[in-house]
């Protein structure tokens, strides 16, 4: 531990050395850095998918489609955004300022932390630092110690591609982060769970660092089966490809929940049933194409909250697990009790619960029930239920119609509101997240107000009055001696 | 009956008892003492208002911005007076400072609510997941907590409310108990005025500000230190609560030898004794300056003092005095630190009954000194001067990030340069403290000096969530979404990606 506080204090000094000499701050610096990313991932492709395989279980077209295809579409927008986001923006000042002007400048915060989570390990890792680097920032990476590997190919190659001087990359777990927590960041961004994220918040407290927090929840999907009966096999098929095709369900935005109406539930659950198997087969461990459980920890999570008798009878469908492969098969539940553990805390897993309701209307206090989620799914056309559900809930994000992928729209802002986080990236806003918005004012020496100024009378407060509601006119009047 | 008064100590001894319980007793039902169960139930009941509704629509929002209106245009007088009770503010300073930017920053809010309402659209162009749409919609947090500060009572309150009403959401105020008389007036005029079954003001100190903070608010405005920052931000930490956290620090003044020096000096009188005596946040602190051009600033700075404030500044009724004895105590040793005395140029003179500090200058003290270190939040203004002007950029550097960086001059390259490196919440250059007025500018710190901003259409958006909203339609599902994966979707993935990365995403999310 003392080698690795050692290592942790050099980093930083080093890093802001760096940020101090200005060497970041630069157009072409920031360049070089995102095309050496994008040229880092394409190099190391099979490594990557090789590592995610370790780790994850996931498959390549997985591995490409949901983290190195994105993290390179990510630097590549950010590359041909990049001259367009660090112009300043000029300000309209008001009449009264005349001939003063203004802008907001955007300015990197300095040397920043990204903590990332494990389920993408590379891209929860390389996106952010895509948004660290182009707001021209010096950045310090810790990925998770639950995907060992792909921590261990991040610490490997970034030191070959990026300047290391301004951007490292330091492995471990719990303890590594609590020493690098100990010291002052000018920017904590993490990706995890709400328990992590309000360790992380008291930390950031003592420096007093902004931090962004992407956290999770439960992220319910309503399925308003009289609006949509005509595309129900596309509802299905979303729903499954996002529950099932995407880290297993280990996603901050995957399909927690479905809420449905009781009259349409048999025939839902009987429309999975094919659909799960057109994407795994009759033997959905063999596939290949399952994700598998992180660690046995999470692992004997799960299987707790399935072995809950009450859960365990309102299995539907699958419901097989086996820990030496920390596997568990695609699972759908009808109507577990509400106050199982499974209906409270983010499954994080294979297991989808399916919620009957009388009414589809219902599923709006259902929701508000429940802490933000960091998404809100609805398959629905029916435009007073939109409204309900956007005006009445609240979320990170809503989505009609399908799932997951407002995580691939960058011209959206993601992330989550109370339990679910605070902050936002992705796109612009990701440049926005590394930066200080900084306001320029530039005075006139050349004009000068007596008004302004002390010993104070009646007509310079009447002046000044007259000046701030902008009421000219009267203004003009006073200074004529025509207005008392 | 005399007689019987004289004959009976023992009954007077009870009667006088009787009625000292009985003032007791009084006393404690009037001045009602908020506990714990106190701070529960208030957010419980501005949660349920917020859960009803009653916060979220267009018309209670501007009803409650123009019954603060009424309140600037009904009350000023009475503000003006609570700022001199807790202040000795003069009352241009709360006219203009306080009561014209409130009416303003109103004015402006109940303008462009509409606007700040709608939606925003997101460039149909800008998707990759054609056919859609999106837009961003704006909404409340839900319940939010106001803490401001003594110096600035009734802005400090008010404007950030203002932000929070606007947005829709339920607030509570708690001002400042260190201005009491306006924490008072803000209590009786914000009851009486706005709606209370979401609009509340919790009066009290720390303990009440203590038990307020235990509360899960789904956001914390705070404007203050820096230290009662870091505790604010640790409760908010244990609910998962985003923070506005307006602090303070050092505001440096850097002053080239090309500046107009008249107008130079009468601006930083006006910023620094005329906002409140130098206790303000955006206050200038200290001034840098090159060890040839200092006698002449210093000559200008005395020459515009007395012209402000006569050849007794003490006696000077446009003046804010010290708020009380413990931040007069502070100035105090501040002065009379050893090595920080004998640099006194200009005044010194000190009275604690009044509260009154003489505005007094001092030329390089000691750089380690208390007055070098902390935030002065007073009358008193260093004088550091150097060998060349550039050198003011380190002095900047080794300290915290203040909330306010200043600049002197005519030379462009240098206003770049300032504007580019200086680190700050807010750069004015050739003026003083201005851009808090302006408010198409966000104002607020960063590092030591805070984190967010606020004013304008700022405070709408620092009390908002921007929720994205993405509407997709059925059209076009390609198979390349969904598992099975085969090398053969693979492949096809790769050579999209070496072909046009950005044509990937529109395959995988239907339309190719």
């Amino acid at each position: 531990m003392e080698a690795m506080k050692e290592t942790v204090d050099q980093s930083l000094r080093e890093m802001r050395d760096t940020f101090a000499s200005g060497r970041t701050r630069s157009v072409k610096w920031r360049k070089t850095q995102l095309e050496a990313i994008i040229e880092m991932v394409k190099d190391n492709e099979d490594k990557m998918c090789d590592v995610l395989f370790q780790d994850l279980g996931k498959h390549s077209t997985e591995a490409f489609r949901d983290e190195l295809g994105f993290v390179m579409r990510s630097a590549t927008t950010a590359l041909n955004s990049l001259d367009k986001w660090v112009v300043p923006r000029k300000s309209n000042l008001p009449l009264l300022f005349y001939p003063a002007t203004g802008k907001v400048i955007s300015e990197p915060y300095g040397t920043v932390l990204v903590l990332s989570s494990w389920n993408f390990p590379i891209s929860l890792s390389l996106d952010p630092m895509i948004g660290a680097i182009s707001a021209g920032n010096t950045v310090l990476l810790k990925a998770s110690e639950l995907s060992p590997n792909a921590s261990a190919l991040l610490a490997k190659t970034i030191p070959s591609y990026l300047d290391n001087k301004a951007i490292k990359v330091i492995e471990g777990g719990p303890d590594v982060a609590t020493i690098l927590l100990q010291h002052q960041w000018d920017k904590i961004f993490f990706t995890g769970s709400p328990r992590i994220g309000k360790i992380i918040m008291a930390a950031a407290a003592e420096h007093l660092t902004p931090v962004t927090l992407e956290l999770g929840g439960k992220c319910p999907t309503i399925i308003d089966h009289h609006s949509v009966s005509k595309d129900m096999k596309s509802v299905v098929k979303r729903i499954s490809g996002g529950k099932w095709g995407s880290c297993s369900g280990q996603a901050c935005i995957s399909v927690d929940y479905v809420l449905v109406e009781q009259s349409f539930a048999s025939s839902l659950i009987e429309m999975f049933k094919p659909v799960i198997k057109s994407f795994f087969g009759e033997n959905p461990k063999e596939s290949g194409c399952v994700a598998r459980i992180v660690t046995k920890k999470h692992f004997q999570r799960l299987s707790r909250l399935l072995n809950d008798p009450r859960v365990q009878a309102s299995i539907v469908y699958g419901g097989s697990m086996d820990e030496e492969k920390l596997y568990v098969e695609p699972t759908i539940l009808l109507n577990p009790p509400l106050d199982s553990e499974i209906m409270n805390e983010e499954i994080f897993g294979p297991v989808l619960p399916i919620i009957t309701l009388r009414d589809i209307q219902e599923s709006i206090g259902f929701i508000k029930s429940k802490p933000k989620p960091l998404a809100i799914y609805a398959f629905t056309k029916d435009e007073k239920l939109k409204t309900r559900i956007l005006s009445e809930t609240s979320s990170g994000s809503v989505t009609f119609n399908d799932v997951m992928i407002q995580y691939m729209c960058d011209a959206l802002p993601f992330g989550g509101v109370g339990e679910s986080g605070m902050g936002r990236y992705h796109g612009k806003y990701s440049f926005e997240c590394f930066s200080h918005e900084k306001a320029i004012m530039e005075g006139s020496l050349a004009m000068d107000l007596e008004a302004r100024y002390p010993p104070w009378n009646n007509f310079k407060l009447t002046f000044i009055r007259l000046a701030f509601r902008e009421a000219y006119f009267k203004l003009v009047l006073l200074m004529l001696g025509l207005k008392r | 009956d005399q007689t019987s008064k004289e004959n009976n100590p023992a009954s007077l001894g009870i009667l006088a008892r009787s009625l000292s319980v009985f003032a007791y007793v009084s006393v404690y039902v009037m001045v009602k003492v908020f506990q714990a169960a106190d701070a529960t139930d208030l957010v419980t009941e501005l949660r349920r208002s917020f859960d009803d509704g009653v916060t979220r629509g267009y018309e209670w929002r501007v009803t409650q911005l123009k019954k603060l209106l009424l309140i600037c245009d009904n009350h000023e007088p009475e503000i003006v007076s609570a700022l001199h009770d807790d202040l000795g503010k003069p009352e241009l300073e709360s006219s203009v400072y306080e009561v014209a930017l409130l009416r303003n920053s109103i004015n402006l809010a109940v303008q462009q609510l509409k606007d700040w309402m709608a939606p925003d659209k997101v460039a149909k162009t800008s998707l990759t997941t054609f056919p859609a749409s999106a837009e961003i919609v704006y909404e409340p947090l839900g319940v939010v907590l106001v803490i401001s500060a003594w110096n600035y009572p009734f802005l400090l309150s008010i404007d950030p409310v203002i932000g929070a009403i606007s947005a829709g959401n339920a607030v509570v105020l708690k001002p400042s108990e260190l201005a009491p008389a306006s924490s008072s007036l803000l209590a009786k005029l914000l009851e009486q005025y706005l709606d209370s079954s979401a609009v509340r003001v919790v009066e009290g100190a720390v303990t009440e500000t203590t038990l307020l903070l235990e509360q899960k608010w789904d956001k914390i405005f705070y404007t203050g230190s820096s230290r009662i920052g870091r505790i604010i931000m640790m409760a908010a930490a244990k609910h998962l609560t985003p923070v506005v956290l307006e602090l303070g620090g050092k505001s440096p003044v850097v002053i080239d030898s090309d500046t107009n020096l008249k107008i130079t000096a009468k601006r930083i009188i006006a910023g620094k004794w005329g906002c409140n005596n130098g206790q303000a946040c955006i206050s200038p602190d200290y001034i840098l300056t090159t060890k040839e051009f200092s006698p002449k600033v210093i000559d200008a700075l005395k020459q515009e003092l007395e012209a402000f404030y006569g050849k007794n500044p003490m006696e000077s009724k446009d003046m804010s005095r010290i708020v009380n004895s413990n931040h007069f105590d502070r100035l105090s040793k501040m002065l009379e630190e050893k090595e920080v005395s004998d640099k006194i140029v200009y005044g010194g003179q000190k009275n604690r009954d009044k509260l009154k500090i003489a505005p007094t200058i001092l030329v390089d003290v000691p750089l380690d000194s208390q007055i070098m270190s902390e935030e002065i939040f007073g009358p008193l203004l260093p004088i550091i001067t150097l060998n060349k002007l550039e050198e003011c950029f380190d002095v900047i550097r080794s300290r915290p990030k203040p909330l306010g960086a200043y600049l002197f001059t005519q030379n462009q390259k240098l206003k770049e340069r300032f504007a580019l490196t200086v680190s700050a919440g807010g750069i004015v250059v050739n003026d003083i403290a201005v851009h808090l007025a302006v408010p198409t500018l966000p104002f607020g710190g960063v590092g030591e000096s805070g984190m967010g901003s606020y004013h304008g259409k700022f405070s709408f958006d620092a009390f908002s969530h921007k929720k994205a909203v993405l509407y997709k339609s059925f059209i076009g599902d390609a198979a390349i979404r969904y598992p099975p994966y085969s090398t053969g979707k693979l492949r096809l993935l790769k050579a999209l990606v070496n072909s046009n990365i950005l044509e990937i995403f529109r395959v995988i999310l239907g339309l190719s």
